[in-house]
């Protein structure tokens, strides 16, 4: 093989995933940025009219922080909890079950749900959750309370554990990866020098589990701020997210408003994925 | 001091049981849908069931009003394996790529973070926005395939370094060595040892294709895919019919994972 062939290589087998990238992540992104500011003719239309307008509208709602108060509000309490449960589950499976065929039968059981439809999941919790649901049947039952418990279904609490109950496995599985190759003389070492057992989790097994942490943190966070979809299902149209607001606006075709609020949405995620990897390097955790 | 070595700490069991609490969780309600889509015409969205009957299966496929289920499901389903071929097929190439190194390595791989970050109904937008001025249909073969690929592909790449991590170069090396060629070396050396997660891919691409829907929303054209007639179920329809094709959905999902993985099994088992 030529020379010039054999350096041209990577680039022809890397080819496919930049026509990939190009059109439909690039483009795209550009496409938005440039509709932010041209002006809408109020039918749907761009006039091409440089504006600013569109973000000034943004930045100067009201609503525009609520929205984003309740989305970070909804991403800081799920990534809180998927992490909290995440973490120990995988601690749980790697450490503490001391069979490795059935921890890794154990994780498999973690992972199934995924493959199945997340809307499906996220309505299975109606028969548990509504007013009627089983929950409040079985609380009754037993008379912990007297009247039905009116939040569960449609509200904000309804909304998180949708979101806990979809993401946590985002969590579990890094986490998991990068535990199980922690090598376990490490820990050992840290309890025969003198470490309590929460001091070997807290200087030693939480440190080695960083990058898996960081990992799946920013898998939760940028589907938390992308979300619209469960927000306005579980929370029954009470509670809104950024992207629900931008949906409502393409709804009525207004182009520019909601391509302005795309790019600040993006630019929070972009800036919120780049504090995460500055803790750790993602290519390498992957390759290693 | 626990000087038992055997003796499981207290932790232990306070793990054990969330994780039990975890695991009912998430099947708990999964299972609750599978049985009340089993009832009768008398049934409604919540518990006691009424009656047994596959009643809510025929509405499904049969009334107007839960929408076009059929044709999204095969849609969805066309479109998932293509998506799945294609994503196989490119992440195995980026993979090889990235193994080697090229100039501007570093930039792909953060367009492809990019990529997988973005909020999905931006990107769908976008895509929309960019077929409206190019003057090109939106169409679910065209610009939503595009959609899906943007997500599933880098995806499939980032399962493929973690495949490759544990690829040793020695084999490729001595099929070089033995005088195979390039090519025979990638198709009898690298591709058969990397089979297992090259079908751990595809299963991938399949599932996250299936069940996408925030990219999927403003690039699919007139014809929706399953998820988003799902998506219109849920705001129009309030009957056990939503169970009923939430148990089809998830029946469809297990064949296929299991097909997956019996391959698997039978590859692992020709080699040893």
């Amino acid at each position: 093989m030529s020379q010039r062939l054999a350096t041209a290589e990577p680039w022809l087998c890397a080819a496919p995933l930049l026509a990939v990238l190009a059109p439909f992540f690039v483009a795209p992104i550009i496409v938005v940025l440039a509709a932010s500011f041209l002006q809408g003719d109020g039918a749907g239309g761009m006039l091409p009219q440089f504006t600013l307008d569109n973000y000034a509208a943004v930045f100067g709602a009201g609503l525009t922080w609520k929205l984003y108060l309740s989305t970070v509000k909804f991403a800081v309490l799920t990534w809180a909890l998927t992490l909290l449960i995440g973490f120990w589950i995988a601690y749980f499976l790697v450490f503490q079950v001391r069979n490795r065929l059935l921890a890794i039968g154990l994780f498999l059981l973690c992972t199934v749900p995924f493959w199945t439809s997340n809307i499906i999941r996220m309505i299975s919790w109606i028969p548990l959750l509504g007013k009627n649901g089983l929950v409040n049947a079985v609380l009754q039952g037993s008379g912990v309370i007297g009247q039905p418990l009116e939040f569960l279904l449609f509200s904000d609490f309804a909304v998180v554990v949708a979101y806990v109950h979809q993401l946590t496995i985002f969590m579990i599985v890094p986490i998991f990866n990068t535990m199980s190759r922690i090598d376990r003389r490490t820990v050992e070492a840290a309890r025969d020098a003198g470490a309590s057992r929460w001091e070997a989790m807290r200087l030693v097994i939480i440190p080695l589990s960083k990058n898996g942490i960081a990992l799946g943190s920013i898998f939760v966070l940028a589907i938390v701020m992308g979300d619209f979809f469960v927000v306005k299902v579980m929370s029954g149209g009470g509670s809104a997210s950024v992207v629900s607001a931008l949906y409502e606006d393409i709804g009525v075709l207004q182009y520019p408003p909601a391509a302005a609020s795309a790019v600040v949405l993006l630019a929070v995620v972009v800036l919120m994925v780049s504090l995460i990897l500055r803790t750790v390097d993602v290519r390498r955790e992957l390759a290693r | 001091m626990n000087l038992d070595a055997t003796r499981r700490p207290w932790t232990f069991w306070v793990l054990a049981a969330l994780f039990a609490a975890y695991v009912l969780a998430l099947y708990g309600p999964m299972l609750c849908i599978y049985v009340l889509s089993f009832q009768d015409v008398r049934g409604g969205l919540v518990f006691p069931m009424k009656g047994l009957a596959t009643h809510w299966f025929v509405d499904l496929f049969t009334q107007v009003r839960t929408g076009d289920v059929r044709g999204g499901f095969e849609r969805s389903i066309t479109l998932a394996l293509v998506v799945t071929v294609l994503t196989v097929l490119g992440s195995f190439l980026a993979a090889l790529a990235f193994r080697r190194g090229f100039k501007g390595d570093g930039v792909v791989f953060y367009l492809m973070i990019g990529s997988l970050v973005a909020p999905g109904l931006v990107l769908g937008i976008g895509i929309g926005l960019l077929f409206q001025w190019l003057g090109l249909e939106a169409s679910w073969t065209t610009s939503a395939l595009g959609a899906h690929l943007s997500w599933t592909l880098p995806f499939g790449v980032l399962v493929m370094f973690a495949v490759m991590a544990r690829f040793d170069r020695a084999w490729e090396e001595a099929a070089r060595d033995l005088g195979a060629t390039r090519w025979q070396t990638t198709r009898l050396v690298i591709v058969p040892i990397l089979a297992p997660g090259l079908l751990a891919v595809a299963l991938f691409g399949f599932t996250l294709s299936y069940d996408e829907f925030s990219r999927t929303l403003q690039t699919t054209g007139g014809l929706n895919t399953l998820p988003l007639e799902i998506w219109s179920m849920t705001l129009n329809v309030t009957s056990p019919s939503l169970y009923a094709l939430g148990t089809v959905t998830t029946v469809a999902s297990f064949a296929i994972i299991g097909a997956c993985l019996a391959v698997i099994a039978v590859i692992q088992k020709r080699r040893t």
